[in-house]
This record gives structure tokens, sequence and C-alpha cells, in this order.
């Protein structure tokens, strides 16, 4: 019994088992010496056990007694935030050596962070969904303050904490009601009892404490207002994580509690979530306008985002979970590359961060320039870019589960939200004469930014078919929602 | 006679102090961990009592889980204020204010 379940656990204690042998690894021998091949050495080691993930699984299983799922939706969901894990790793490694903060203890935070939402995506329990997001929050806590003699990384470091450990507080609550009103634990036993027309008045105050924990972790309005600080203050590298992998595994946590353990009472949250969904899409679309710091502009614009991804969630179908499949792997290839650009951002070899200094940019590096162009127009929702068709995915799914409304209200966001990302463009292209920023001289970001915008730029052609995601994604969502 | 609605009515307003000590406190951030922690052990009473009452030891378990989570999170929190500390000279909550928005 017990081996067939940690087969099933197999990456996950392999990961985590290398997190630790790695960290005792780098204590004996040459501590920061060793944090360039670690770094590289975690990214393959992910990148491997996507590619495992991705091929050797089929079919759904379940591991210690429904408390761990091993199904078609988490090894989507597993595929996506390793693969961008270790693509976030391989960009940073160049940039926070240069800038001396490069310590061995950051590959290894990541991978435990990885491991938690591994665990947070395949939760099949209250208790595995809670030391799942634990264990990716309190790696992430410490590397927002990974800079330790920056006030800026350490500020970020304090507010993600405070705000981080009251979401969690908010979610356990919850949890501790559902658990005294369902009886159980177990995501089986909560669908029962919290059937249709079934549910306790006690269970419903749960579901919306574990609502708005959850809100927290993606953060979506009312609940958002750490996001910017946090992007701004942590080291850019670090932002760019925050911005991808904790992204895919916050949102799949947030559509398996409310399919898995929720799905009965499909009515009560699908106002809560539409809400949340539209808050979220016009605060990010407005809020950004006035930015001028880009990684603070890209806070907003994750805001934005994240409240299309829940337009899907609203509606409470298997095309909407599809869809915002769909929605975040988009997302994720989309702020992969956008984050390439802003770490090449530098002038005498420190980093930018103001908007400003990207005038006629595109005179210096016109290849850079085009493709951050692409990923604005993406990121904005121009067709016919992939951008656009993560947009009318998740919109038609609100249509066809009768939110009209929230998707009338999603095309006059996306609307809003444009502005601020052609300005971006107007700088780079018609912006005033000012000083150059420096030539960029990481290959591995150029490569970063080439390889998404390419991808970006060309996978809606009829022949590559989005490459294969919405297929994928469809029966991912399948196995979810039954 | 003490029955699970008290235990519940305690849990929830430790749980409300908690948040109020979180929101309201201007003046130290250890305050805030302490808050952080309040609300987490108000769950813990939640949890307790709710197992006594279904007669059932998931949720002792589960208590089990939290108190060693929150022992880590005080331990990552004071760490992370100790380098705030050594930066800005100060734990005051009306200090964390680098960045504004």
């Amino acid at each position: 019994m017990i081996s067939a379940d940690l087969k099933i656990i197999l990456p996950e204690i392999l990961l985590s088992l290398y997190a630790m042998g790695g960290l005792l690894l780098a204590v004996y021998t040459g501590k920061d010496k060793l944090a360039g091949l670690l770094t590289y050495a975690t990214a393959a080691a992910m990148a491997v056990l996507a590619l495992w993930i991705a091929t050797a699984g089929a079919g759904n299983r379940t591991a210690f007694d429904g408390m761990f799922n091993d199904d078609g939706f988490a090894r989507f969901a597993k595929v996506t935030i390793l693969l961008s894990a270790a693509a976030i790793l391989v960009m940073s490694q160049d940039y926070m050596a240069r800038r001396g903060f490069l310590r061995f203890e950051y590959p290894m935070l990541v991978s435990l962070a990885t491991v938690g939402m591994m665990m947070m995506v395949s939760a099949g329990d209250l208790m595995a969904l809670y030391m799942g997001l634990e264990l990716q929050s309190l790696a992430l806590y410490v590397v927002a303050s990974l800079r330790r003699d920056s006030a800026k990384s350490t500020e970020a470091g304090v507010k993600y904490f405070v705000l981080g450990a009251l979401s969690s507080g908010l979610l356990l609550y919850g949890a501790s009601l559902v658990y005294g009103f369902a009886g159980t634990t177990a995501f089986s036993g909560i669908i029962e009892a919290a059937g249709e027309g079934r549910a306790s008045l006690g269970l419903l105050f749960g579901l919306v404490f574990v609502i708005s924990g959850l809100a927290f972790k993606v953060s979506a309005v009312p609940f958002h207002m750490w996001t910017p600080d946090v992007y701004e203050g942590a080291p850019t590298p670090i932002t760019a994580f925050f911005a991808t992998a904790p992204k895919m595994a916050a949102m799949g946590l947030f559509a398996r509690v409310l399919h898995d353990a929720f799905g009965g009472v499909t009515a009560d949250w699908i106002q809560v979530i539409a809400l949340l969904s539209v808050l979220s899409m016009f605060l990010g679309s407005i809020a950004a306008i006035g930015q001028t710091n880009i990684k603070r502009l890209m806070a907003y614009s994750s805001i934005a985002h994240m409240g299309y991804a829940l337009m899907g969630l609203a509606a409470g179908t298997v095309f909407g979970v599809q869809a915002v499949l769909i929605y975040m792997a988009i997302y994720i290839t989309m702020n992969i590359g956008t984050f390439a650009f802003i770490m090449s951002m530098e002038k005498d070899g420190q980093p930018v961060t103001d908007i400003k200094s990207l005038n006629l940019y595109a005179r210096a590096e016109p290849g850079k320039a085009l493709a951050m162009l692409v990923l604005l127009f993406s990121l904005a929702g121009v067709p016919p870019l992939v951008g656009f068709f993560g947009k009318l995915y998740v919109l038609r799914a609100a249509y066809e589960a009768g939110l009209a409304w929230l998707a009338i209200a999603g095309v006059i966001a996306s609307v809003i939200g444009a502005f601020y990302y052609l300005r971006i463009v107007f700088y780079m292209y018609f912006g005033e004469e000012g000083e150059a920023l420096d030539k960029g001289r990481s290959p591995v970001l150029w490569g970063a930014l080439m390889v998404s915008a390419a991808i970006i730029g060309l996978a809606w052609l009829p022949g590559l078919n989005l490459l294969g995601v919405e297929s994928a994604a469809a029966a991912a969502a399948a196995t979810l929602v039954n | 006679m003490i029955g699970l609605e008290h235990y519940l009515s305690v849990a929830a307003a430790l749980f409300v102090i908690g948040i109020f000590g979180l929101f309201l406190n201007r003046k130290n951030v250890i305050i805030l961990l302490m808050s952080i922690e309040l609300m987490l052990l108000a769950v813990n009473i939640n949890l307790v009592a709710f197992s006594s009452f279904l007669g059932d030891l998931v949720g002792q378990v589960f208590t089990l889980f939290v108190l060693t989570v929150a022992a880590a999170e005080a331990a990552i929190g004071l760490a992370i204020l100790v380098c705030f500390f050594r930066n800005r000279g100060t734990i005051s909550v009306e200090d964390v204010n680098v960045m504004k928005g």
C-alpha cells in the first residue's frame, strides 16, 4: 500500500530530497561559490521532472486515502509550474551573480517553494492544501527579502510576510469551519456534505473565508494591496518568479477547491468569484495608468490578468476551467519574456525600472523592442496574438455560463488596460531623446525574450494550434470537473 | 454546561482580535507577529472543539500541523524582521513605508 502511494508522489519526494541534499552539499563545500552551478542544476532537474510528469502520467490516481490527487489537471499545472520556475532560474543566474546576491539558498528555496506548489495543485484534503500552501509561502517570504542589505527588499519581505500570514489565517479559519460543519477534511467528504441545497450556513461561511484566503494568494481585488509593493521591492528575478509559477499554483488550487470540494454548490460561489473578477480587472487596468515604475506596472497588470483568469473560474463549467488553464499558461509565457526584458534594462550596470528610460529604445535595439512590442500587444489582448485567444476563451466561458455582463465588463477593462501597455510601446518608438540604456549583454535574457515573443507572436498560426495547449487543457479540465 | 458554541465564540472573538491587532496597530511589527499567532491559535481552538464535538481525531491532527507551521512562520517572520531592523534601525509599523502605492 504505502509503496504504491509513495510511487505516486515520487516527483515531489525527489524534488524535496534534492533541495535538502543541495543545501547540505553547499553548506559543507563551497557555499556561495556553488550557487551558479546549483541554479543551473535545479533548473535542469525541474525541466526533467516536468518532462517526466508530462509523458509518464496517465489516468487519475490518488495517494494516502485521497489526500493527494495525481490527475490530468494536477499534471498540467505541475508542468507549467516546473517549466516556468526552471526558466526563471536560468534567467536570474547571471543577473544575480553580477550584482552579488546569488546565494546558494536561492535555488534551494525556489525548489522547496515549487514542491509546495506541486502539493497545492494536487491537494485532496484541507490538511494537504494547508501544508502545501505554507511550504510555498514560507519559502517565498524568504526569497522576497533575499537581498538582505537592501531596505526595499526587506520591506517587501515584511509586507509580504504579514499579509501572507493574514491570508493563511483567514484560509485556515475557513478550513476549520468547513471541517466542523462537514465533519471531514477530505474534499470527497466535503462535496457530499455540501451537495445541492444541503450546504449549511456554517459551511458557506467557511467557504467564504477559504475564498478570501485564496484571493490573497492570487492577488485579486480587494485582497491585492501587497502585490505592488512586493513586486517593486523584491529583486527583479524574484519578482519574475512571483509573477509566474506561484500564480499558476494559486489559481490551480482555487479551481481545485471550488470544483473538488464545493462543486455541488456552484451557485453559491459563482457570484463571489465574478465580483472578485470584475473588481480585479478594473482596478488592475485603471491603477496601472499612473505608474512610472515598470515593476509596479507589471504588478497591476498581474492583478488585472488574475481578474480575467477568475472570470473563467466564475463560469463554473468544464469549459471555464479549460479557459483558466489556457489563460494561465499563456500569461506565464508572456510574463517570462516581459521580465526577461525588464531584467535586461540597465544603465551603467545598475538596474533601471523607470518607464521613461525606454525613450527611443527601438533605435538602439530594434530586435528587442520588436519582441517587447509583441509581448505588450499580447498582454493587452490585441488580435491575432496569443494573448487575445486567452482572453477570448475566458470571455466565451463567462458568456456561455450566462454571465454576459461579466464578459462585457471584461472587454471594457481590457480596452482601458490596453492604454498603459501601448504607452510603453509609444515610449520605445516615439519617445523623446534621452539617455539611452546600456546594450543588453546577457544572451540568456535575450534568448528568453525572443523565444517567448516568438511563441506569443506565432503560436496562433493555424498549423501550430497554440502548440497543443488547448487540447491538453481540455483533457486536464475534464478530469477536475465531474 | 459549556458546549461547542462557547468554544466557537471564544475562537471567533480571538480571531477578530487578531485581525484588528493587525490593522489597528501602529506601533511595532512584533505586535503584528503576536496578532498572527493569536489568529492561528484561535483556529486551533476551533479545530480541537470541533474534533471533540464530532468525536473525530482528524481535527487534532490538523491542530498539530498548524502548531508546527505557526512556529516555522514565527521564526521566518522574526528573521525577516531582523534584516529589516539592520537596514532601517527601527521596527515601527509607520516606518515600513519606503514604497507607497
